[in-house]
């Protein structure tokens, strides 16, 4: 028995989750914008180990294995483009890459 | 109060605090605390993990978000070498406003999906399972049921190294010259930031 | 005090109190060692000064850095600048948890104690970092950068080759690993050629994990002065050097633990006899460190990542596969 309960872990889950939204729709900078992503991920990975907790599911922690590989992935892919972003505007700032609006 | 809880309170409000003080424009400004302030945050979900029986994964946890995924973050920061100008105060603007009130709607949505799902949860007691979340279990699971989909993530973290390389190349017509004089570096540094077409041009003899 | 040492919470602090205690002394004394060793290579005396054979040397230094003032660069980032050093000793110390120096001597038996010695020894770049940033200083930045980048490419190798015997043993439990060792034979010997490869690969990556020589471009002195330190004064200056040696100390310790068989040998029924095993298996390959540190000349950084991606990673690989098919032809010896 586990004397943590679900609605606690879950919405402390939901709490990371709004605070990850909340840095990708207000902050401006790419950087901290991707971070904020890491943040949500997280939260969908709490959520499912507390699911797991509750119900003895391996699966759970499995899939969660498979969110890190996916945000690692993702991180890599999305630094690089941060990277070559940079190279030819000399920003990390979302606002100032807006030559299609143009 | 149980031990377990007490701890469970402590780990969630240093995740909480940590992540939102890396979102304040104030604590969160330059991307290096930011970052920091996330590895903090990292640091006390794999306590929350520990503590709900995931070993493996809050070791991961510190493994490949604290040790690798931030390392690439902090190093990209570094690479950058934001100057103290390029940091700027973030404004308040309606866009921000209406993405805050976006995220508050999406939480209450959440709470409210919460109430229904936790009110009949009842804990498997777990003694009798004590392999639960060991590496042991977890690697049986993950190279029987889920074989098919584990290869694809590995074909997919494949993938995306590549592409990381590919995006972050300075020129690809660099390739075959491993040491450059460095009047030639700065050449290619020059060509970099704007034309796109030359490099691309170089990169076609290979 | 049986009954005091069967509260969980009191065994746990006793023993990481005295298990810390004793590495950091142990380290203490390793730099009189080396100092010592050094000095006889290079046909000096070394330390000779303080105490019998310079043996309070490490005290002497130790008592001299505590006295002096700790200097913050204006226009460095204060915090991180001395969080950086604390950081480091923290992590360092953390590693000893899950390492076991004798037959029942450890702080804890972790199911999964190799993963969090290789975690804790990798988030050893960011004390590093760290201090390469606040310093606000251009040899101190690209000190950071060399160490952030050596680590995170050297990281891989050193993950795969501690594989080796996690695949031969069956667990990423120390205690285990080293009690199959006990009936079964030492890794580095017995697959034959697969054992000693993994264990010549996990030393030099841990090497330059430590940032050792020949792998020590991070602090290079005579192009980076020292890299990261640069900025540093006093005790927290103190420190970087300190840490050092504790985690080439414990890195000679994990590789003893994976590959040497640990604590086992002749009459470790005994636990004494047992720590003594593993000291010894320890100081032996810490001892070669030092003899590589003032043979060999270091890596040029490029030379470096080619060696890291180009042979390391490719070999290790194969060295998990091979160890895989080794412990199903054998049935693992089981």
């Amino acid at each position: 028995m586990t004397a943590i309960p679900l609605g606690h872990i879950l919405t402390l889950a939901a709490l990371l989750f709004s605070l990850g939204l909340v840095g990708v729709l207000t902050r401006r900078n790419v950087l901290i914008m991707l971070m904020s992503v890491e943040v949500m991920l997280n939260a969908v990975n709490l959520t499912l180990v507390g699911f797991s907790r509750y119900n003895a599911w391996t699966e759970g922690h499995v899939l969660a294995f498979f969110i890190i590989a996916v945000a690692a992935a993702e991180a890599a892919v999305g630094l690089a483009l941060v990277l070559s972003v940079f190279r030819l505007k000399q920003t990390t700032y979302i606002d100032d890459l807006r030559l299609l609006k143009r | 109060m149980p031990t377990e809880l007490l701890l469970f309170y402590a780990l969630g409000a240093g995740a909480v605090l940590s992540t939102a003080a890396m979102l304040l424009p104030t604590t969160g400004r330059s991307p290096i605390h930011a970052a920091l302030l996330l590895i903090v945050s990292f640091f006390f979900l794999a306590g929350l993990y520990a503590l709900l029986s995931a070993h493996l994964l809050s070791i991961l946890q510190i493994i490949v978000y604290a040790g690798a995924i931030m390392v690439l973050f902090t190093f990209v920061i570094m690479l950058l070498n934001l100057s103290p100008d390029e940091i700027r105060e973030p404004k308040i603007s309606y866009a921000k406003m209406l993405g805050g009130g976006v995220a508050l709607f999406v939480f209450g949505k959440l709470l409210n999906g919460i109430g229904l799902a936790a009110s009949a949860a009842k804990a498997v007691d777990l003694t009798q399972h004590d392999t639960f979340g060991t590496v042991k279990e977890v690697g049986h699971m993950m190279y029987s049921t889920f074989m098919v989909p584990f290869e694809l993530v590995s074909v997919l973290l494949l993938v995306a190294a590549v592409g990381a390389v590919v995006l972050a190349k300075k020129n690809l017509a660099y390739v075959d010259r491993p040491v450059p004089s460095p009047a030639e570096e700065f050449k290619t540094e020059g060509h970099a930031a704007g034309d796109g077409e030359a490099a691309a041009g170089h990169g076609g003899h290979h | 005090m049986a009954d005091l040492l069967a509260n969980p919470w009191l065994r746990g602090i006793a023993s990481s109190v005295v298990i810390a205690t004793g590495v950091l002394t142990i380290a203490a004394w390793a730099i009189w060692f080396e100092r010592k060793f050094a000095a006889r290579m290079q046909n000096r005396v070394g330390p000779n000064v303080v105490g019998p054979a310079g043996l309070l040397q490490p005290l002497a230094d130790a008592l001299k850095l505590l006295r002096k003032e700790v200097l913050v660069p204006r226009k460095a980032d204060a915090v991180l600048f001395r969080l950086a050093p604390a950081l480091a000793l923290f992590l360092t110390i953390a590693v000893v948890a899950a390492i076991p120096w004798g037959k029942d001597i450890y702080v804890a038996d972790l199911d999964i104690g190799l993963l969090w010695v290789l975690a804790m020894s990798g988030m050893m770049l960011f004390p590093l970092w760290l201090a390469g940033w606040s310093s606000n200083n251009k040899y101190a930045l690209f000190g950071g950068m060399r160490a952030v980048a050596q680590g995170i490419s050297y990281e891989i190798p050193l993950l795969l080759s501690a594989m080796v015997p996690v695949v031969l043993a069956g667990s990423f439990n120390l205690r285990e690993i080293v009690e199959y060792q006990s009936v079964h034979g030492w890794f580095a010997i017995w697959p034959p050629g697969i054992g000693v490869l993994a264990f010549v690969i996990f030393f030099a990556t841990s090497l330059a994990e430590a940032n050792r020589i020949p792998f020590d471009i991070p602090e290079a002195e005579s192009e980076l002065i020292a890299g990261v330190s640069v900025e540093y004064s006093a005790m927290s200056y103190g420190l970087f050097p300190m840490v050092e040696y504790v985690h080439t100390w414990l890195s000679s310790a994990v590789a003893s633990v994976l590959f040497l068989g640990g604590w086992s040998g002749p009459g470790s029924s005994i636990w004494i006899i047992g720590l003594a095993w593993m000291l010894l298996k320890t100081s032996i390959l810490f001892a070669f460190i030092y003899a590589m540190r003032w043979t060999l000349v270091r890596f040029r950084a490029d030379q470096l990542m080619h060696f890291c991606w180009k042979w390391l990673v490719p070999v290790t690989l194969g060295l998990v596969c091979l160890a895989a098919v080794w412990v199903n032809v054998t049935a693992g010896g089981r």
